[in-house]
């Protein structure tokens, strides 16, 4: 390769040799030229409708804005939401209450694997339709372990009443250790005063690095521009929330904080049939997650990698054998009722969109 | 400062003079740098849905390069460490070599990480907001660019003071090399805790991962450097020393021993425990739940190694041809063993128990080639450069044409395919 047998110098005298190697240097220069700009020809689009305004690349980090800056930070996205849904957001940056630690609570003996909080989150929090994404995975369980690698992502319907399984649903558990704060290069992501971990969603530079440390499989990133179509959008909105999202950017269940940090109820406990899931204030001895959280028999997944979850499991001890048969016959109403929707899975989800994105892509390599 | 940018002005002229074999090769060089360019201006307007990586397995062929790479630019050391601390006098002047190939390698491993930002807009807050020391990936950044420097700082002084023909000032160079040689370690150490240091992927939570990683880097990086020796033997009149093969050839040897008996460590603690810990190494070597994408590759892998193995313990391999083919194969075994036997793995199955596999995307591939390309690229104009400026034939006080002519008829008398 670096072979100094050098046949044709540019020094070379002469007025004829000189001329043709300048025609064969011009020549070579308007060719790299034009296939450079053959490879930057995709970026085309960029110039014409270009994606982010000087003010979003300026945009300081959440924690250091000014409330000037915040409102003005608003103000841009409401019109971006405005423009692109035709919808005028209620957007607001909801923070922390004092004295608040929230924690949520989740009875194993009444969840009916509906996946009706799948789908209330998804709408609740403007995810993307497609591709598809959801903050929470409702796991099928073969009774007699908590062995995740025996569990089933994908059943149809879910199994009830059937004595061998139990559902398990799993969505950010808001650690108190949180490994996927820990590792984020920019602080894009951190931990709230009442414990929920949150992301800039407009800081966050897409390296994925948390998504490979949570144990939980709680964060999810987006691969392609997110869609939501116009009339699904919920105006009701965040900065740290349910604002909607960008291309390249993390995002993941941050406990509905624009309606918790307001005194309401996340929506994915809101919907529950069976009444299996239990938030609020730890920190309020009155409250029905303390109760739970003192008087039940409550575990948090995957103890061992000390995270510290804020997020509580328990199996209701009056029922040992089976499922509650309040909620079983709940079930059974909504089996009647719902026909063939009861407990559907996902459409498109991300197993799905990856096939596609490839078929998209015209095929792997 | 003139002399100095009259300097590079003639190394960036100089790397476009060469014979039909060299403007071939960094045609198609450059041919698959402008093809990655176009693919990854793809992935810019699309996002990262253009390659095969999902929510499941959220890095993959771009990470995989990267720690391989990261090892490859540690691996100079081997280079360093025989000639400043054991005097080995064959592989002085050859030294250069290692470090230009580390200041190539570091450029790559930075362009995969960051072809793999979703948000490579954003790269200003790393900047602004650098999370140190609680993340090992602003570590990396650091330790990453910290070699650069060296490197370049080391190799450029040295060039520089032959191409002046002055005596180089020990005090300039010597300090930066011995930082240098912990330098390369712990940059290979860091890219390990990058991984290691996750709780909730077992298949990387080992203490052996920085070990492994070492181990194989020294296999793998001298390995190339043989392969860039015998281009410069065989197309230059650089004096190569056949024993400076054999030093190398030692050195790869050991350092691939040490590296298959930790992936045999690794192997039986996973496999003799059999606790669900293992799944992923399950998934690699045999397959999970019917799905096993990745057990020919790592098969293969292990393969390619075993037989470069004894093949370097045979004095078969004092033959330059066999010794190169074992160079070959160790060096595609170690990229399968270590990037996608390394990476890719710890995703599948997920922390929730989930089996979604990868494999990388044609988009993915033209952009991880056109950084390769790029990589090679940079690494042939500064061994180009660096070559007739070492020999004397590209001086301060000569001018530049006759730096190609000599450089013309010196090859001639030039140890041709020795």
């Amino acid at each position: 390769m670096s072979n100094l047998r050098i046949h044709e110098g540019p020094a070379t005298p002469g007025p004829d040799v000189s001329r043709r190697s300048f025609l064969r240097t011009g020549a070579s220069a308007v060719g790299g030229m034009a296939a450079l700009a053959a490879a930057l020809s995709p970026l085309r689009e960029l110039i014409s409708n270009p994606s982010i305004s000087v003010d979003q690349f300026l945009q300081k980090h959440y924690r250091e804005m000014t409330p000037n800056e915040m409102e003005a930070a608003l103000t841009r996205i409401r019109a971006k939401v405005e423009e692109r849904y035709q919808v005028r957001p209620h957007l607001r940056d909801v923070r922390a209450m004092d004295g608040v630690e929230f924690a949520y609570a989740l009875n194993l003996s009444r969840c009916i694997g509906c996946r009706k909080c799948v789908h209330a989150c998804v709408a609740e929090n403007n995810q993307s339709r497609s591709p598809e994404i959801q903050y929470i995975r409702v796991v099928e369980m073969p009774r007699g372990t908590l062995d995740l690698e025996k569990g089933n992502h994908h059943y149809e319907r879910p199994k009830v009443p059937d004595a061998a399984h139990f559902y398990l649903p799993v969505q950010c558990h808001q650690c108190a250790n949180p490994p996927c704060v820990k590792v984020c290069p920019v602080e894009a992501t951190w931990q709230e005063p009442d414990g929920i971990t949150v992301i800039d969603y407009d800081w966050c530079i897409g390296c994925r690095y948390c998504e490979a440390a949570c144990p939980y499989w709680a964060r999810r990133f987006n691969f392609a521009e997110p869609s939501v179509p116009k009339e699904q959008i919920n105006p009701n909105m965040a900065y740290l929330s349910n604002r909607p999202r960008e291309r390249g950017v993390m995002e993941k269940c941050h406990f509905g904080l624009h309606r918790t940090r307001e005194g309401r109820m996340p929506a994915c406990l809101e919907i529950c049939p069976t009444g299996a899931r239990k938030f609020g204030n730890v920190l309020d001895p009155s409250s029905e997650v303390f109760e739970i959280i003192k008087t039940k028999r409550v575990f948090v997944l995957k103890e061992e990698v000390g995270t510290l979850p804020r997020f509580f499991y328990y199996f209701d001890e009056r029922y040992p054998n089976a499922l509650d048969p309040e909620a079983l016959a709940i079930g059974e109403q909504l089996r009647r009722e719902e026909g063939e929707a009861f407990g559907a899975a996902p459409g498109l989800g991300a197993t799905e969109f990856a096939s596609a994105a490839s078929r998209r892509d015209g095929g792997r390599a | 400062m003139k002399t100095y940018l009259q300097f590079l002005w003639r190394c960036f002229r100089l790397s476009f003079v060469g014979d039909r074999r060299y403007y071939a090769w960094m045609f198609v060089l450059t041919a698959f740098v402008l093809t990655g360019v176009w693919a990854y201006c793809r992935q810019v307007m699309q996002g990262l849905c253009t390659t095969g990586m999902t929510d499941q397995v959220s890095w993959g062929f771009y990470i995989a390069n990267f720690t391989f790479l990261v090892g490859m630019a540690a691996a100079a050391v081997m280079l360093v460490i025989p000639v400043y601390i054991f005097k080995n006098r064959e592989l002085h002047h050859l030294v250069i070599f290692g470090e230009l190939f580390a200041v190539a390698a570091i450029i790559m491993a930075m362009l995969f990480v960051t072809v793999d930002l979703g948000r490579p807009d954003r790269f200003h807050h790393l900047l602004m907001k650098f999370n140190f020391p609680t993340s090992m990936l602003t570590w990396d950044v650091l330790v990453l660019n910290g070699y650069l420097l060296l490197n370049l700082h080391i190799c450029g002084y040295l060039v520089y003071c032959a191409y002046r023909k002055r005596q180089p000032g020990k005090v300039f160079y010597i300090p930066f090399v011995f930082v240098a040689i912990v330098w390369a370690i712990s940059i290979h150490t860091v890219t390990a805790f990058l991984y290691s240091g996750l709780g909730g992927r077992p298949f990387w939570n080992s203490a052996v991962v920085a070990p492994r990683f070492l181990a194989s880097a020294f296999s793998a990086g001298p390995a190339f450097l043989i392969l860039t020796l015998t281009v410069l033997n065989r197309f230059t009149s650089y004096p190569v020393a056949p024993k400076a093969f054999m030093t190398l050839r030692v050195v790869v040897a050991i350092a691939l021993s040490i590296n298959m008996f930790l992936l045999g460590s690794e192997a039986f603690t996973e496999f003799y425990t059999d606790s669900a810990h293992g799944a992923s190494a399950h998934y690699l070597f045999l397959g999970l739940n019917g799905r096993s994408a990745l057990v020919p590759w790592i098969w293969g892998a292990v393969a390619l190694n075993m037989i470069a193995l004894v093949l370097l313990y045979l004095p078969v391999s004092r033959n330059l041809r066999v010794l190169q083919a074992a160079c070959v194969m160790l060096i595609v075994g170690i990229w399968i063993e270590k990037g996608m036997g390394m990476i890719v793995p710890a995703f599948v199955p997920t922390p929730l128990g989930e089996i979604v596999e990868y494999l990388p995307t044609l988009n993915e591939t033209l952009v991880t080639l056109g950084i390769w390309a790029g990589g090679l690229l940079v690494y042939t104009i500064l061994v180009r450069v660096t070559v007739p400026v070492l020999e004397g034939r590209l001086t301060y006080d000569q001018s530049f044409a006759a730096a190609t002519e000599a450089g013309g008829s010196a090859n001639l008398h030039g140890p041709e395919g020795a």
